[in-house]
């Protein structure tokens, strides 16, 4: 487990996505309209998408090439279709809007 | 406690068996360890929807029902590309062909069929192939790339569907049918006729009371020879005359046979131990060679192997769809009629429709529908249940009205058991659907639909779904009107309205306002409302990015494999030296793995990466081209009069004028244009959206055409004297569009919903005109090039990259 200073909430857009790479996997950070940051794999369970790039509605983040919803809390992929994304834990710093994330 | 488990093999991976073993686990998840053979190459697919493939409707890796981790996550050791060639039914033991030998202490046998192969000279030809599974399908396809004359031998639904998805394939195809009527398993003469017609005009040929006699060629087939003497040309012979229960191995293992593996109510065969399931086995007489009764038959075997009580399995009553886009036939029980029976028939050659319902005793015993199938599945669940329809009969047959039914369908839902099978395509069971009322809160057939799949495929169990909706939620169903989506209700013109009304000026507020029933909406709805906004308010309303779709946000085209591509603008096809050395240099300093033409006559880098993007805009240093979004995209121009000695009219000035006037354009959709110097219209004007084709002394204006899925030839709008008409008339016809169609909706498809001639009399006052025409330019005026303003705004340039490199603390 390692824990990593990866940015500020400031550098994702609200309800947009910023990515970064640790040991070859692609990670996504994603900001919600309430302001809360989650960190997935940036890989979607179907064929490999990049869930960085699809639209966010709520706390889903819709899949860029086929549209299946991904929960950004869980990783559970919705209903009818299935499946999980490893998500990570993030905690944000309250004073400066540093961004951690556990590897 | 893997001790105590059973062994169970299955040989065949196919629908009926991996459907048992499915339902088993349901029953029992601990009690056996699973083992299961397949000869096919690939994990449990939908065989059926191999039609779908070939037709365009599905892909081949959609069609998989159990992927590998399914597998492995239910603890199954799976052999495929294995077959089994020999069972010891004294030691219980089989052995593949690979080697493998396996214990069991229940082996099921769900080895289906082998497709029936017409014994002709010359059938061992390449390019004489069956319809049956993925690698049939493959060959099809690849046979279609280069040849052209395909020849389906056999009128039967398999034949058919094969047809439907060579023409869809582009090959020529004809059908070869020994008897004069197609279907004629399904089918009345009448229907079949029908039937025939149809696909005629859908491009399929005709051969019929034909007997094929010889396959003619050297090694591969050139033709088929018939028994009278004549022949057709054939690059593709396609056999579907039929299937026979592949039953080699349990024959050989002295398993009684008849023409399947004979089962009794419980699918066990003579031998202990061992049972049949699906199109092997032959229960009381009959092998079936549909989904529906496999279906049936697993969930007993799965029950007498879980321990579970069952009556058993007392024979299926089955029903036919055709597949076949545009095409509706439906045919049930006993359709020709037998003796004592009394038969009611309604013939409507104007809309094209035929029913007929077969009666005895007063009961439904048959049904064959065509043209409008709504009614199928309620008559197919009369002719299971038997019920008494005095009384009913013509009402039955002029339509089932809401009213008469409700009287019947409740109990006769409610009295079905909770195994039967609903959804045929999907397997979805009354149980099921009912456990998703119940349980899981869905209170609508879309509901239902997204939790089990019913209703998902061809959709002709709705009215079944729809009934057990209301008998298990009752009061509690919702009838969703049909909203733009599944966040409302309200449709695209209610919605326009309200914003208009109520000066709604945000997503957020509208959601809000409007009671968007799931918070922040979802992937359909967010990008219609960012769409309605700014075309309502262009100078109010701040476009939200992050309500558009990936390519918009990009602004280009993602790929399927994450890379994106860079197309820059090229007015009417028009390019320089120096603008063709620009985008080569810039091509090779960013090793672009792919430099290609496009349609729309310019040029397409593909492969960009994400990160490369803003750079490769900067040194480009060219308008974008647009090519991702719901926009103008091309103005496709032929040379016209500048250079071609036909051309009347300057198509090139005229595509530029029109590319420069409308790029940048939002709209619905996408939108093509086209210009062409003369009526032989080399820029293939008339499939555009907004298509101008010049005529001596003028131009003909032609709209909503498309060249996509669905080709649509453009409908003349008007014809015109001068170039500032085509300006004029081109604007408010793209403004009307603008205003008036829905998100996503194509100029072709609005223009047939709302007709012709409703869009030229919305056009055809020189007021109106001029007026869409100032509305267009005002929001034309407020555009500005997306690829300069990322370029130079550092905090929309961000998002291109990755956020900073990560540190551990
Ligand atoms: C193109 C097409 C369209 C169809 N459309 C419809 C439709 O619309 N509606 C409908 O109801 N039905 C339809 N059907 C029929 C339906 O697909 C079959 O009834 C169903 O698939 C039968 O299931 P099964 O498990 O008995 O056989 P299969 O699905 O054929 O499975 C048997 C499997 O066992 C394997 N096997 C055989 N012998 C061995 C062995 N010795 N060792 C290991 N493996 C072995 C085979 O390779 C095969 O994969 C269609 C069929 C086709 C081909
Ligand atoms: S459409 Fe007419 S003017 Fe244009 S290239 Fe063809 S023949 Fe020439
Ligand atoms: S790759 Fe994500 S939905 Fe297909």
């Amino acid at each position: 487990m390692n824990k990593m200073l990866v940015g500020k909430v400031t550098d994702i857009d609200l309800l947009g996505s910023r990515t970064f790479r640790v040991n070859d996997t692609d990670i996504a950070l994603f900001r919600l309209s309430d302001g809360e940051v989650l960190a997935v794999e940036n890989k979607c369970p179907h064929k490999g998408g990049a869930l960085s790039e699809g639209m966010v509605c709520g706390s889903k983040v819709h899949c860029p090439l086929h549209d299946w919803r991904i929960d950004l809390h869980s990783g559970a992929v919705q209903e009818p279709d299935t499946g999980c994304v490893p998500t990570f834990n993030v905690e944000i710093d309250p004073d400066n809007g540093s961004i951690y994330v556990t590897i | 406690m893997t001790a105590t488990r059973k062994k169970l093999v299955l040989v065949g991976n196919g629908m009926a068996g991996v459907w048992a073993i499915e339902h088993l686990l349901k029953l029992a998840p601990e009690a056996y360890e699973i083992t299961i053979f397949g000869s096919e190459p690939h994990p449990n697919y939908n065989r059926i929807m191999l039609s779908s493939v070939l037709a365009g409707g599905a892909n081949m890796d959609e069609i998989i029902i159990n992927d590998l981790e399914w597998y492995r996550s239910h603890n199954i050791t799976l052999y495929i590309g294995q077959t089994v060639t020999a069972i010891d039914t004294d030691k219980r033991v089989i052995y593949s062909d690979k080697g493998i030998e396996t214990e069991y202490d229940e082996l099921i046998l769900a080895t289906g069929s082998h497709p029936f192969m017409l014994p002709l000279p010359g059938a061992d030809k390449k390019g004489v192939i069956a319809f049956r599974d993925i690698k049939d399908c493959e060959i099809m396809q690849e046979t279609a790339k280069s040849y052209r004359k395909a020849v389906v031998i056999g009128g039967g639904l398999l034949g058919l569907e094969a047809a439907r998805g060579l023409l869809h394939l582009g090959m020529e195809v004809s059908v070869v049918h020994i008897n004069e009527y197609i279907m004629e398993r399904q089918l009345d003469q009448p229907a079949s006729i029908m039937l025939r017609k149809e696909l005629e005009d859908q491009g399929m040929k005709f051969l019929l009371n034909k007997q094929s006699e010889a396959i003619l060629g050297q090694k591969r087939v050139k033709s088929l020879l018939f028994a009278d003497g004549s022949t057709v040309e054939a690059d593709l012979i396609v056999m579907a005359v039929g299937i026979k229960p592949n039953i080699k191995l349990a024959q050989k293992s002295g398993i009684t046979i008849n023409r399947g593996i004979v089962v009794n109510d419980y699918m066990e065969t003579n031998i202990p131990g061992i049972s049949a399931v699906g199109e092997c086995a032959e229960h009381r007489g009959i092998a079936y060679g549909l989904v529906a009764p496999l279906y049936e038959q697993g969930a007993v075997l799965a029950k007498r192997l879980a321990g579970v009580v069952t009556e058993g399995y007392a024979g299926s009553v089955t029903s036919t769809k055709l597949k076949v886009s545009g095409v509706n036939v439906f045919s049930a029980g006993q359709f020709t009629e037998p003796e004592n029976s009394r038969a009611l028939r309604f013939q409507d050659e104007i809309d094209g429709v035929y029913k007929k319902l077969v009666i005895q005793n007063d009961k439904l015993i048959g049904a064959v529908l065509f043209g409008d199938t709504n009614d199928g599945a309620q008559l197919f669940s009369m002719i299971k249940k038997g019920e008494n329809i005095k009384g009913r009969e013509k009402e039955l047959l002029l339509g089932i009205s809401a009213d008469a039914f409700s009287a019947g369908q409740g109990n006769r839902l409610e009295e079905m058991a909770d195994d039967e099978i609903i959804c045929g395509c999907n397997g979805v069971s009354k149980g099921r659907i009912a456990e998703a009322i119940q349980s899981e809160g869905c209170t609508s057939v879309g509901q239902i639909k997204a939790c089990t799949k019913a209703s998902a495929s061809c959709g002709g169990c709705k009215p079944l779904v729809e009934g057990l909706l209301q008998l298990y939620a009752g009061d509690a169903v919702v009838t969703v009107k049909e909203g733009i989506c599944g966040c409302t209700p309200l449709g695209r013109d209610e919605i326009v309205s309200e914003i208009k009304r109520m000066e709604l000026k945000t997503v957020k507020e509208v959601m809000n306002v409007l009671e968007w029933n799931v918070e922040e909406g979802c992937s359909k709805c967010r990008p219609s409302l960012n769409y309605y906004l700014g075309m309502l308010w262009p100078e109010e309303y701040v476009d939200e990015k992050e309500s558009r779709f990936t390519n918009e946000r990009y602004h280009a085209n993602i790929q399927k494999d994450g890379t994106y591509s860079v197309v820059p603008r090229i007015y009417g096809g028009v390019t320089s030296p120096a603008a063709l050395k620009k985008i080569a240099e810039v091509a090779e300093k960013f090793d672009v793995p792919m430099v290609k033409f496009t349609g729309g006559q310019r040029i397409d880098l593909l492969g960009v990466k994400k990160e490369d993007l803003p750079k490769m805009w900067e040194e480009l240093d060219m308008p974008s081209g647009h090519a991702y979004g719901k926009t103008l995209r091309t103005v496709k121009t032929c040379v016209g009069s500048t250079f071609c000695r036909f051309g009347t009219q300057d198509a090139i000035g005229m595509g530029i004028r029109l590319e420069k006037e409308f790029e940048r354009l939002t709209a619905p959709a996408k939108v093509k244009l086209a210009v062409s110097g003369c009526p032989r219209n080399c820029a293939e004007a008339t499939i555009k959206d907004f298509g101008v084709v010049a005529i001596d002394g003028g131009w003909e204006l032609h709209i909503g055409g498309n060249g996509g899925v669905h080709v649509r030839a453009t409908d003349l709008l008007c014809v015109v004297k001068t170039d500032d008409e085509v300006v004029e008339w081109a604007s408010a016809f793209l403004q009307y569009y603008r205003e008036s169609a829905g998100w996503n909706e194509r100029t072709a498809a609005w223009v047939e919903r709302v007709g012709v001639d409703s869009v030229k009399k919305a056009l055809e006052n020189r007021e109106d005109r001029l007026a869409l025409q100032e509305r267009i330019q005002k929001t034309l005026s407020l555009t500005t090039d997306p690829w300069k303003q990322i370029v130079n705004e550092p905090e929309l340039r961000k998002n291109f990259e990755p956020i900073t490199q990560p540190e551990t603390v």
